[in-house]
């Protein structure tokens, strides 16, 4: 998978394999007052995870942002559970065609190469190994990489699964992008998920206003921090047990 | 030879019965069979069973089949945020719903219109999905087993129709249409032109004429959402 490179980069030397303490109530009081990245920067963030020529599903939210903040030279075919591949930018003012809309009903553009099919085969793209990349919003992931998303539990209404499902179960390299704690809080980086369920063991990589982490065998793998944070204040935040191997850089956006 | 046209919408609607299970195309305000929609609402077939990917958008779509509670259970994969009447009767306890995901929505749609019984998925393993479904191990995988989805009628949309019933759909409105058309007993296709056999180019017909049985020509509303 290109572009997976980074994932595996192996620290020179001898990697220190540090486990840092989940935080006590003070701290965490004193960690949630902390500035953090906005829902754009995240975006921003997982942007440079799509290597170019990728075939990419964008979810709701969040993830949703991320076309924007695609790298000029790179050219990522952007997938619709609609049934389109190779969506371009969103329709401006005048140009809309309400047949041409995104899995939000957005009205969008194309670039060249794109095509039209039928939601079967949208979804077949998905479960299939087909997608090289996925993005999808989070309400928890796991220490295994299972991930909640569709539904909060005691919600009054009915949830809606959509194509979560599909995608979780198929795309070659699935990426969680989401707050990092709740409204209250909590962390969303949890042991076990205790929302309603997506799927198991699907989620690789989890990009929040704090961090970029890995889900590999062994655990939970911090890669980045944000600025202004270091390790040990991301674990006061987090549900499991963070592995550092290295001193930790802050995210980059270029 | 069989006579598919239909003079007016309320004619191709006019024998569905109350309690029909009823596949309805579209997504994302595209591809939504709207005429045929609101002529099955001055029908006022009751007891439906929906299968859809949403439940309507405010009145639009299917909206107003639920507000005038026609439909008694829906098999929907993501109701969506603006199916206000489908939630307010949800809530009531006057409709029920099975959520299934979007794309074994498809194949299990598409099982049925292919003469399969059923077929075994990773999707949806060790969720809310897999409760009461069969669970076996393939390939070193975990899998459920998903049966076909039936219906008596598929109400879709279409761009063009020959008078045969070869059907042709614009841009992004296909979605879940083709696919409709080929698990129902009765597909009925409202569409914006209907033309002569012969017109359209065979490399360009998207669903075949054996899967459509009725053709209608829409006359108003495009998008109702």
């Amino acid at each position: 998978m290109p572009g997976n490179g980074i994932h595996e980069k192996v620290m020179p030397g001898n990697a220190i394999q540090q486990k840092v303490m989940p935080g006590n109530a003070i701290q965490q009081k004193v960690m949630l007052a902390k500035p953090r990245l906005a829902r754009e920067q995240i975006a921003q963030r997982a942007a440079l995870e799509l290597p170019d020529g990728a075939y990419v599903n964008l979810g709701w939210g969040i993830p949703n942002l991320i076309a924007d903040y695609l790298p000029k030279e790179i050219t990522v075919y952007f997938h619709s559970e609609n049934g389109i591949l190779g969506m371009g930018r969103r329709a401006k003012s005048g140009e809309e065609d309400f047949d041409q809309v995104d899995a939000m009903k957005v009205p969008v553009t194309l670039i060249p190469g794109a095509s039209f099919f039928h939601q079967a085969d949208a979804h077949l793209m998905s479960r299939g190994g087909h997608l090289d990349v996925a993005v999808l919003g989070g309400f928890q992931v796991s220490e295994k990489g299972d991930l909640s998303n569709w539904k909060i539990p005691g919600a009054k209404d009915s949830g809606g699964i959509g194509g979560a499902m599909d995608i979780a179960a198929g795309a070659k390299t699935l990426i969680v992008c989401m707050e990092h704690t709740t409204k209250d809080g909590a962390p969303k980086i949890v042991k076990k998920c205790t929302y309603p369920l997506t799927g198991l063991a699907c989620v690789d990589t989890i990009i929040t206003d704090l961090a970029v982490i890995d889900v590999k065998p062994e655990g939970l793998i911090l890669r980045e921090v944000a600025r202004g944070w270091t390790a040990e204040e991301v674990q006061v935040l987090t549900g499991v047990q963070l592995i550092v191997r290295q001193q930790i850089p802050e995210m980059s956006f270029a | 030879m069989k006579q598919k046209l239909y003079a007016s919408l309320d004619e191709a609607v006019a024998d569905i019965p109350d309690g029909a299970q009823i596949m309805f195309g579209g997504f994302g305000g595209a591809g939504f069979p709207n005429n045929l929609i609101q002529a099955l609402a001055r029908k006022g077939t009751k007891n439906i069973t929906a299968v859809s990917n949403n439940c309507g958008t405010r009145e639009g779509e299917l909206g107003l089949m639920f507000k005038n509670n026609q439909i008694k259970h829906v098999i929907a994969s993501f109701p969506g945020p603006h199916a206000n009447y489908f939630q307010e009767r949800f809530a009531a306890k006057e409709v029920t719903l099975e959520l299934v995901p979007q794309g074994i929505l498809c194949e299990r749609m598409r099982a049925a219109g292919a003469g399969l019984q059923g077929f075994y998925t990773t999707v949806g393993v060790g969720t809310e999905v897999a409760e009461g479904k069969e669970e076996r191990l393939l390939e070193g995988e975990r899998c459920i087993l998903e049966l076909p989805i039936h219906a008596d009628y598929a109400l879709i949309k279409a761009q063009q129709a020959d008078e045969l019933g070869n059907l042709t759909y614009r841009l992004a409105a296909r979605n879940f249409n083709p696919i409709m058309a080929m698990a129902a007993k009765t597909t009925i296709a409202e569409v914006e032109e209907i033309v002569p056999v012969g017109t359209i180019d065979p490399e360009h017909v998207m669903t075949p004429a054996i899967f459509v049985h009725r053709i209608v020509q829409a006359k108003g509303l495009r998008y109702a959402g």
